[in-house]
């Protein structure tokens, strides 16, 4: 016979609902073997079969710098703040594709794995976590790349002065994956239900970029859109990470502010949502 | 000791379309709810379920029951009696609706294997993958690399992408991952049911292993004989409530009796407004009388008596009988006589004779089909049911242990 009390020690108990903030991220902690190998699931599988290979890291941004500078630079001759073109394009690109490809990756959690979620339970977070990491170090390649193009055209004798605000760079990654997070997982808990989001997004995202200083520096938009781009949180980052690299535009710290709380914000209802959906998704996808 | 303590447990499913199809009028619900207001899309006089069409169906309903550590215990039922759903449940992939399961130890379930093998990436790498997606961590697969390596087979083509492997290889490599994984307890559902049957002796091997080494294993399977050898103890679900807990023998015997006589009851049901349908279907003995529970050793005819709308040339007529344990011992077919009948419209009767029926005490259950030059116009799992009591086989009245004959055969021994 044993104790009552050793009756008690259940080690997990499997329950209708949970609490909206009970997000077991210690949970999450533990499986980051899985995460990590998600990850290199992810950048293995990409390219293989590809006669390019990983070089398409290097392509993609190459090419689009290169399309923007044609159409935006050359032939709309929209103005860059003093800066060289090409860089100008390339940082605002580079930037926008974290936080763009976070976004549209994340937002297909549930239809994508929806095979693997209904045959085997692991902390589901570890999907999005995963997509993020591997976005970054994506990143991480394209801006190794934009810095030898920066160094170039230094010693070219460009204006750029790059200053400390560098060292806040970290943080505006941070702001922006957890942009690209929180609307992500917004977006997938809400494709479990209505399927049609998940063509908006694209769409969507595109439509954004426009809304942010990507093609354009903030300076150039008319006083009376100043507040509607603000309320924009891209802005701050895109616009930020610029100044602090390449020393044209500005950076408002009360702006910055704006999007880390807007940030914080949107990672906690998606988190919220997406705890919610996970426990039952499977029977309504 | 229990290690599993299900109580009250319930999982609710909704059929039909869930919500009203479109977000601007599920948000008006939403809204009219949040200022305390009926729904506006709901027609006067209806119940209001929230913005939900479709009826619900209960997939379990109030199960309760407990597993003691060390014990295996086979899960079995009809299709869609929720033995699967109470699995999902266990295994955290879908949240029971109300009640709950409380849960001792690190739970694994073999739903199906080779979950989240990725095509383009290597055996080796899979098995990491895998793994880590089954619960384990990066050390502990590499401690039992080389042994699940080994237990799979296929050394060789560790290094190859698995798009490259058989669909054998595919499934060895991916049940020797989770077979690997060592939890307090084990949920299995029927994937026995793949690979050839070499294989399926090693996994049950390995499942009678693991019950050894004193974990739990829950096991879902419709193949009452791994059941019955594997487990000491079952469940019988049906249409989502517990009927019935215990040793596993007179749980198996009581759902092969429940199962067949309502399917045979729906079989018949079904089929009377058909092109073919079996009117009747019953045993003659020797004499000629009909019994339910033919001697064996004697002669005895199983008699189909069917209603036609067609005349049907080149007819083949089949009868497969099972035993208890659902396990096809006989299948007889026209063919083997090697000619087509020819069925005329209207009634008539299809008869197969037995000289010697060689079967030992137990039950049976005979399924028949109908092919004709356009294809199976007829097939019910279950015409009839019988049982043989009484064995006049050989001489003596000798009757085989159970266990070990699935048949009688004549045969003759010569000591010399």
């Amino acid at each position: 016979m044993s104790l009552p009390a050793q009756n008690e020690e259940w080690t997990m108990v499997i329950e209708p609902k949970r609490s909206l903030l009970d997000l077991r991220l210690g949970e999450l902690w533990r499986y980051r073997d899985l995460v990590m190998l998600f990850v290199r699931r992810d950048f293995v599988s990409v390219y293989k079969q590809t006669i390019l290979g990983p070089l398409w890291y290097l392509i993609q941004p190459l090419l689009t710098t290169i399309t923007f500078t044609v159409i935006f630079g050359n032939i709309a001759q929209l103005p860059t703040d003093g800066l060289p073109q090409f860089l100008f394009y390339m940082s605002g690109t580079v930037i926008w594709t974290y936080f763009a490809e976070c976004l549209t990756k994340t937002s297909n959690t549930f239809v994508n794995n929806a095979n693997l979620f209904g045959k085997v339970y692991f902390p589901r977070m570890a999907v999005p976590v995963s997509i993020l990491i591997s976005n970054l170090i994506t990143f991480a390649i394209q801006f190794v790349f934009f810095l030898a193009f920066m160094l170039f055209f230094a010693l070219g004798g460009a204006n750029i002065r790059p200053n400390l605000w560098i060292l806040l760079s970290p943080v505006l990654l941070l702001m922006m994956a957890g942009l690209g997070l929180g609307f992500g997982i917004i977006i997938s808990s809400l494709t479990t239900k209505y399927r049609d989001l998940r063509f908006l997004v694209q769409f969507g995202v595109q439509l954004l970029m426009y809304a942010t200083p990507v093609i354009y520096p903030s300076s150039a938009i008319p006083e009376r859109f100043q507040t509607l781009i603000k309320l924009n949180p891209m802005t701050p980052i895109v616009e930020t990470f610029r100044f602090a690299f390449l020393g044209a535009g500005s950076v408002h710290q009360l702006d910055l502010l704006y999007s880390f709380v807007f940030m914080v914000v949107i990672v906690v209802i998606g988190a919220v949502m997406f705890n919610r959906v996970e426990a039952t998704f499977m029977d309504t996808v | 000791m229990p290690v599993i303590s299900v109580e009250n447990l319930s999982k609710s499913y909704r059929l039909g379309q869930i919500g009203t199809g479109t977000l601007a009028r599920d948000l008006s619900v939403w809204w009219a709810r949040a200022r305390g207001k009926p729904n506006p899309l709901l027609k006067i006089g209806q119940e209001d379920r929230g913005n939900r069409d479709g009826e619900t169906i209960w997939a379990l309903k109030d199960v309760s029951f407990s597993v003691e550590q060390g014990e295996v215990l086979g899960v079995i039922g009809r299709n869609g009696a929720g033995k699967s759903t109470l699995l999902k449940v266990l295994s955290r992939v879908t949240a029971p609706t109300s009640g709950r399961v409380k849960v001792k130890g690190r739970i694994a379930s073999l739903l199906e294997v080779g979950t989240g093998f990725h095509p383009e990436l290597t055996g080796r790498e899979n098995v990491y993958l895998n793994g880590a997606i089954l619960g384990m961590t990066r050390e502990e697969v590499t401690r039992k690399f080389d042994e699940i390596v080994d237990f799979s087979g296929v050394e060789q083509f560790i290094d190859t992408p698995v798009k490259r492997y058989s669909s054998g290889m595919y499934v060895r490599l991916a049940f020797a991952v989770a077979a690997h994984l060592e939890p307090e307890i084990l949920l299995v559902d029927e994937v026995l049911a793949v690979g050839d049957a070499e294989f399926q002796k090693k996994c049950l091997g390995k499942m009678d292993e693991v019950a050894h080494e004193g974990r739990t294993v829950l096991f879902v399977s419709h193949n009452m004989a791994a059941v019955a050898q594997l487990c000491k103890n079952g469940a019988l679900l049906q249409d989502g409530t517990l009927k019935a807990l215990g040793p596993v023998d007179p749980v198996i015997k009581q759902y092969l009796s429940n199962d067949e006589n309502s399917r045979s009851n729906d079989a018949v049901r079904k089929l009377s407004n058909q092109r073919f349908a079996v009117t009747d279907a019953y045993i003659l003995n020797k004499d000629g009388e009909r019994v339910t529970s033919p001697v064996a050793g004697e002669e005895m005819e199983i008699v189909i008596a069917y209603r036609s709308q067609e005349t049907l040339s080149n007819a083949v007529a089949m009868i497969t009988i099972y035993n208890h344990q659902n396990i096809a011992v006989a299948h007889l077919n026209s063919k083997s006589g090697g000619r087509g009948g020819k069925i005329q419209a209207g009634e008539g009767k299809l008869v197969c004779r037995i000289p010697h029926l060689p079967l030992p005490n137990s039950t049976y259950r005979v399924a028949a089909a109908l092919d004709c030059e356009y294809g199976q116009i007829y097939h019910s799992p279950v015409v009839l049911n019988f049982q043989v009591e009484v064995s006049k086989f050989y001489s003596t009245a000798y009757l085989p242990p159970s266990q070990y004959s699935a048949v009688l055969m004549e045969h003759e021994w010569i000591f010399s």
